[in-house]
């Protein structure tokens, strides 16, 4: 009995002085690597981990005399609001629809664009055509939004587009039927070309043996396409479909706010953009902060659950 | 090299028609723009609807008008500033950072590389980051475009796995030289991995050049205002301060869609320049990303 208590406790200690020694030897080496490691520790603890404690203020009636520490703490009262609030229902339809159909649109074609790229035999004209993707991808939102505008105010050429097609209710951008094709096409054309990079990579990492092998059996482009291609690409395809579904309560605000108004709010106005306006516009920190850590659990909930089903069903995990 | 049926050869016809004309979709709204901005005020005024050819007589007649006005040429001032100096600081953290991660017997590595990735799938929000940087001291002055959003996890980590490929054997051997880790970054790691700097600079330059947002949010002052808070005001809010009020006491509506073109091409004309000659760091930069991310 005695020496079986005795054992753990001088394995325990001969384990630290090991762990000890270690430490001591990594010191020795690596001081410097450690003292190269402080300015980024820095950056992201100031930057990051601080604000995640300022979280701390969605608990609170914050106010900015008082501080987190002086604040009165007052539970979950700005998340029983939040819910209880006639905005909470507008604003989570809308921040999903608008990701919803954000994804059903925009995931498949990058992919149809990477696939048809791939098929074009000439590659200079390859080469030109991804090239051009990308240009739109190297223009800032202000501008892209800006040229938007243009296009879908009264007379604009989209506008005269529809009206063309029988659409009888004048400029684009200031009805809110129209705000989530406008918003998720806008996006669509800035992100199409860099979207399909990755797929592009992965359709040529693909063995060309494959494809000669199928050839030899009789398959054409089309069945070719079907049982090596679409195979050679499918588990880039499902890791990239667990981000952006990860992403589902996670629609940014910056564009949103440039380009909705009063007039649209009834289908622009996402969590985010009401996070940006209760917050800054409104001063009301604390309950923006409760909002914003609420959109901040579902999102991480999601990508989460997310790729738990995909670990299950395709082996295809992030982590 | 291998005999195309007769379906194979039609599909290749209209990939190609659709590839064309999906490219055009992706010029046109620029080209319009572009045209725009050097047509005759009067006609532009008076039409609306694609531009596809100048109206009127070409002119630099809004250009003249932008490149006068002093908020734009500031704003341009500005950007260039933040540009340059939020990318050098991010950079510069970066590599430091990279080099950390990329190094295989780290004691703490660990919790290192957590500290950094964890800030890719949480942060704290808009306000609590914005209560930091107001604490800091930083709203309306010119760190706030410069330090707080110029170091992002995802650009580290992209550079790690390019550190992280140099073969151990050649810092094994300095090591045995006598040199210390800040000479073996200095002379072995970054000159063999100039191509991924050149793509975490490209990265963080696009962001800072293209940003507006943080500005908005930080900055009151005009003096300090950077390109896009300024293209903001003239393009999307109308502001009554814009340059068309310089315009000389001439019809200063007339010369609004003009100006409004003209602005926006100062801000793209830049990137456009650029941008095919880097885009080939650039799409090697988002593969490396995409392996890890």
């Amino acid at each position: 009995m005695t020496n079986s208590s005795a054992a753990p406790a001088t394995e325990k200690q001969r384990e630290r002085a090991m762990k000890m020694k270690l430490i001591k030897r990594d010191w020795r080496i690596n001081k410097a690597v450690y003292l190269m490691a402080l300015p980024v520790l820095a950056y992201f603890i100031i930057f990051n981990y601080i604000p995640m404690g300022g979280i701390l203020m969605a608990f609170q009636d914050y106010s900015i005399k008082k501080g987190i520490l002086g604040s009165q703490w007052v539970g979950l009262l700005n998340f029983t609001n939040f819910f209880k609030s006639i905005y909470f229902g507008r604003l989570i339809r809308n921040t999903l629809l608008i990701s919803f159909y954000g994804l059903l649109f925009s995931f498949p074609f990058p992919i149809i664009f990477a696939l048809c790229l791939n098929e074009v035999r000439n590659k200079h004209f390859k080469k030109v055509t991804q090239t051009i993707s990308y240009l739109p991808y190297f223009i800032s939102v202000v501008v892209v939004v800006a040229i938007l505008q243009d296009f879908c105010k009264a007379g604009g050429v989209l506008t005269n587009l529809a009206k063309a097609l029988g659409d009888t209710g004048g400029a684009l951008i200031a009805r809110p039927e129209w705000f989530r094709t406008l918003y998720i096409g806008s996006n669509m054309w800035q992100h199409l070309g860099y979207n399909s990079i990755i797929f592009i990579s992965a359709l040529a990492s693909i063995d060309q043996e494959l494809y000669e092998a199928a050839v030899i059996d009789g398959a054409g482009r089309w069945k070719q396409t079907l049982y090596i291609t679409l195979p050679g690409i499918s588990s880039t395809i499902v890791v990239l479909l667990i981000l952006r579904l990860g992403q589902i309560m996670n629609v940014g605000y910056e564009k949103t706010i440039l380009m909705y108004g009063p007039a649209t709010y009834e289908t622009a106005d996402v969590i985010a953009s009401y996070v940006y306006r209760v917050g800054l516009v409104d001063a009301n920190y604390s309950y923006s902060t409760a909002i914003n850590l609420f959109n901040s659990v579902i999102n991480f909930l999601v990508l989460f659950v997310s790729n738990l089903v995909s670990r299950k069903l395709s082996e295809t995990s992030l982590w | 090299m291998l005999k195309r049926t007769t379906g194979e050869k039609v599909f290749a016809v209209f990939n190609a028609i659709g590839l064309i004309m999906l490219s055009i979709v992706f010029v046109l709204p620029v080209w319009h723009v572009a045209m725009g901005s050097i047509s005759d005020p009067l006609k532009l005024s008076a039409t609306s609807g694609l531009i596809l050819w100048p109206l009127g007589d070409a002119t630099l007649g809004g250009y003249k008008l932008v490149l006068q006005n002093n908020s734009i040429a500031i704003s341009y001032l500005n950007t260039l500033i933040y540009v340059v100096c939020a990318t050098a600081f991010g950079t510069g953290l970066s590599i430091l950072a990279a080099y950390v991660m990329s190094r295989k017997d780290l004691y703490f590595k660990g919790p290192i590389v957590f500290i950094v990735t964890f800030t890719m799938i949480f942060n704290g929000g808009l306000i609590p980051t914005y209560m930091v940087v107001r604490n800091l001291g930083m709203l309306d002055t010119r760190w706030a475009m410069i330090i707080p959003a110029s170091v992002t996890a995802y650009n580290i980590i992209i550079m790690r796995t390019s550190f992280a490929s140099v073969p151990d054997a050649l810092s094994e051997a300095a090591t045995i030289d006598g040199a210390g880790h800040f000479r073996i970054l200095a002379q072995i790691i970054l000159p063999v991995s100039k191509s991924i700097i050149a793509v975490i600079v490209l990265f963080y330059g696009i962001q800072h050049w293209n940003s507006w947002f943080n500005a908005s949010i930080y900055l009151t002052e005009r003096k300090l205002f950077p390109l896009q808070l300024t293209l903001r005001e003239i393009v999307l809010l109308s502001s009554e301060n814009s340059i068309v009020a310089d315009a000389d006491g001439q019809d200063v509506e007339i010369y609004r869609p003009l100006i409004k073109y003209a602005t926006i091409m100062v801000s793209v004309i830049p990137m456009m320049v650029i941008y095919p000659f880097v885009q080939k760091y650039f799409v090697s930069g988002v593969m490396i990303g995409s392996v890890k991310g």
